[in-house]
């Protein structure tokens, strides 16, 4: 009588039925989500491993691009990011000192907040007509590593911008409040207290923007990077061959390129962006594990 | 009178704080200002210079009505060039309508799953395999269509040509979950723990207190998830040129190939004049991809707004 009273009921059963149902389904659609990406990254390797060697990435592409390496494209990638953190980072980390530390909560803030929202979210293609009017044509620069890598520091400042605002807010209130208890200005409070407990935040974000930045094709293609080049960039004035367009020519312009040659190509772009979006999260896990406040 | 005044301006000499440190402070001040409003610079003159670039065609040659409801695209006919974007704004639209139709159901239920059923270790490498899916890049999505999807489509479906909206689809709704799931996850994160514990203290089971308690609550910043997705496919440029089959066409089935927008400026702004009506007409693009993105972003934004202000 009394294990009657505290038996499932019809109603009990069913609903754990139901919750079974459900929660299987949802891993169903977590899986089906994450595992064909699987699959075409192990066909990647597969296919573009056969390829790969130490000469593939210190040669140049000879015979029409249908045979060597991609040194060339490795180099220039190297070239525009470089070229472009040196104009975001500082920008970018401006931005979020004042959005973080300075701002008041007015509706000039909120549209800084607005179009930071719109930058990240304009098309890249329309970034890359905004390069070619801006850079190319109005200021001269002409096709080159600094048009280029000006339209790429632009269209990435949002992730600069936004991971530095997180790690500078992260700090926590009271650390600001003591410093200037001491007498210290605002900056000199955020040079000594608030900046060294962000700055391993703030490396994070900057190591997210490098991925970001090394894979972008569409900005670069009329503003820097070009199909073929015969030489090395010598100076940011100079085009450049890249990693991600060399991947489209190689794959959709050029004739009678070998099968697995455009898997090499794709198989190192996307090992080095997932090797820097890897080391940033290893390196946030690491934060949070050290983290003593 | 006198004495007062001179007692005054030694308190304010006593008092003045302005050393050099009070100088760098002011210095640094202006500084990061500036570097705060470079983002509202920026976007403003992104607006001014595809404008600049395209107004003199916005403004002279462009017929509106044929601009919208053409269908031919044939910027390069030397005598008689039609400017007709129907066809590509429909590629566009079949394009990230079907990426949505795959990407809000799996995006979504791998939210729900990240935020309501996983727990540890199982939590941590989800969301870190999202973050890793959120990084590849478009180029690399675009090869895969073309080398991976295109062959596969052939195949299952026996059609002879891959390159279809289909594919494009997939690709794009591949592109843009992993996005929208961060994004959704965070929203269900956001609905406090107290509305699933009164829910299941009246002996709610875990989908009741989800289907009737969080996603209630969570509604606005799902919605914002799904916009930024649309958003997402709407602006995507070298994944949908290479994965389409880049044919102008308005389409019928799923196994068309189509031309997007953003792939018909990056096609042809390589082969065109600077300042030629061809140029010009790329750019007219251009401001329309703009407004529309700005449009979806600032709404996804008001949207997302609405609920931290409640």
């Amino acid at each position: 009588m009394d294990n009657q009273m505290f038996a499932a009921t019809k109603l009990n059963q069913k609903n754990q039925r139901t919750e079974k149902l459900v929660q299987i389904l949802f891993i169903l659609m977590a899986s089906l989500l994450i595992l064909p990406v699987l699959v075409i990254l192990a066909t990647l390797i597969v296919k573009g491993g056969s390829v790969l060697s130490i000469d593939f990435l210190f040669t140049d592409p000879t015979n029409g691009m249908t045979e060597g390496g991609i040194f060339p494209a490795l180099l220039g990638t190297i070239w525009l990011v470089a070229v472009a953190l040196i104009i975001s980072v500082p920008l970018g980390i401006a931005a979020a000192i004042y959005l973080s530390e300075y701002a008041p909560d007015n509706w000039f803030t909120r549209l800084i907040n607005l179009a930071i929202i719109n930058l990240a979210g304009v098309p890249s293609i329309v970034h890359a007509l905004f390069g070619v009017g801006a850079f190319v044509v109005f200021f001269g620069f002409g096709t080159s590593i600094l048009s280029a890598s000006l339209t790429l520091a632009i269209m990435t400042l949002p992730v600069v911008i936004v991971s530095t605002r997180e790690a500078l807010q992260a700090v926590p209130h009271s650390f600001r409040e003591a410093c200037w208890n001491m007498g210290a200005t605002r900056w000199q409070t955020i040079r000594r207290v608030v900046l060294p407990n962000a700055v391993s935040g703030i490396l994070t974000g900057v190591i997210l923007e490098v991925s970001r930045t090394a894979g972008e094709t569409a900005p670069i293609m009329f503003t820097g990077a070009v199909f073929f080049s015969p030489f090395l960039p010598q100076g940011i004035m100079d085009q450049t061959m890249a990693m991600s367009l060399h991947l489209f020519v190689v794959s959709t312009q050029v004739p009678g390129v070998p099968e697995n040659l455009p898997y090499g190509v794709a198989l190192v772009l996307i090992g080095m962006v997932l090797l820097m979006n890897s080391v940033s999260i290893a390196f946030r896990m690491h934060l949070r594990g050290k983290k003593k406040w | 009178m006198s004495a007062s005044t001179g007692l005054d301006s030694n308190c304010d000499q006593a008092f003045d704080q302005r050393n050099l440190d009070w100088y760098i402070d002011k210095a640094v001040q202006v500084l990061v200002f500036m570097g705060g409003i470079s983002a509202i610079i920026f976007i403003v003159g992104i607006f001014l210079f595809i404008t600049k670039e395209g107004i003199g065609f916005l403004f002279e040659t462009l017929d509106f009505e044929e601009f919208f409801t053409s269908p031919y695209w044939e910027p390069s006919d030397e005598d008689a060039p039609e400017y007709g974007i129907l066809a590509l704004m429909a590629g566009t639209a079949s394009v990230t309508g079907l990426a949505m139709l795959i990407a809000i159901p799996f995006s979504l239920g791998t939210a729900i799953y990240i935020a309501e059923f996983a727990t540890g270790k199982t939590r941590e490498w989800l969301k870190i395999l999202v973050e890793l899916l959120a990084a590849i890049p478009s180029v690399v999505w675009g090869f895969i269509g073309l080398t991976i999807m295109n062959p596969l489509i052939i195949e299952l479906f026996d059609v002879p040509v891959g390159l279809t909206v289909l594919n494009a689809g997939i690709i794009l709704g591949l592109m843009a979950a992993p996005i929208m799931t961060s994004i959704a996850e965070d929203a269900l994160k956001a609905v406090p723990d107290r509305y699933r514990e009164a829910a299941e203290a009246m002996g709610a089971t875990r989908w009741q207190v989800i289907f009737k308690t969080v996603l209630p609550a969570a509604k606005n910043g799902l919605l914002g998830a799904i916009l930024l997705g649309v958003g997402r496919g709407f602006g995507e440029t070298m994944a949908v040129l290479m994965a389409t089959g880049h044919a102008i066409n308005i389409p019928g089935s799923v196994f068309d190939s189509v031309r997007a927008l953003t792939a018909t400026i990056a096609a042809e702004l390589g082969e065109t004049a600077v300042g030629s009506d061809h140029y010009q007409a790329l750019f007219t693009i251009g401001i329309f991809l703009f407004l529309i993105t700005f449009l979806i972003n600032l709404t996804a934004d008001l949207i997302v707004r609405g609920i931290r202000k409640s």
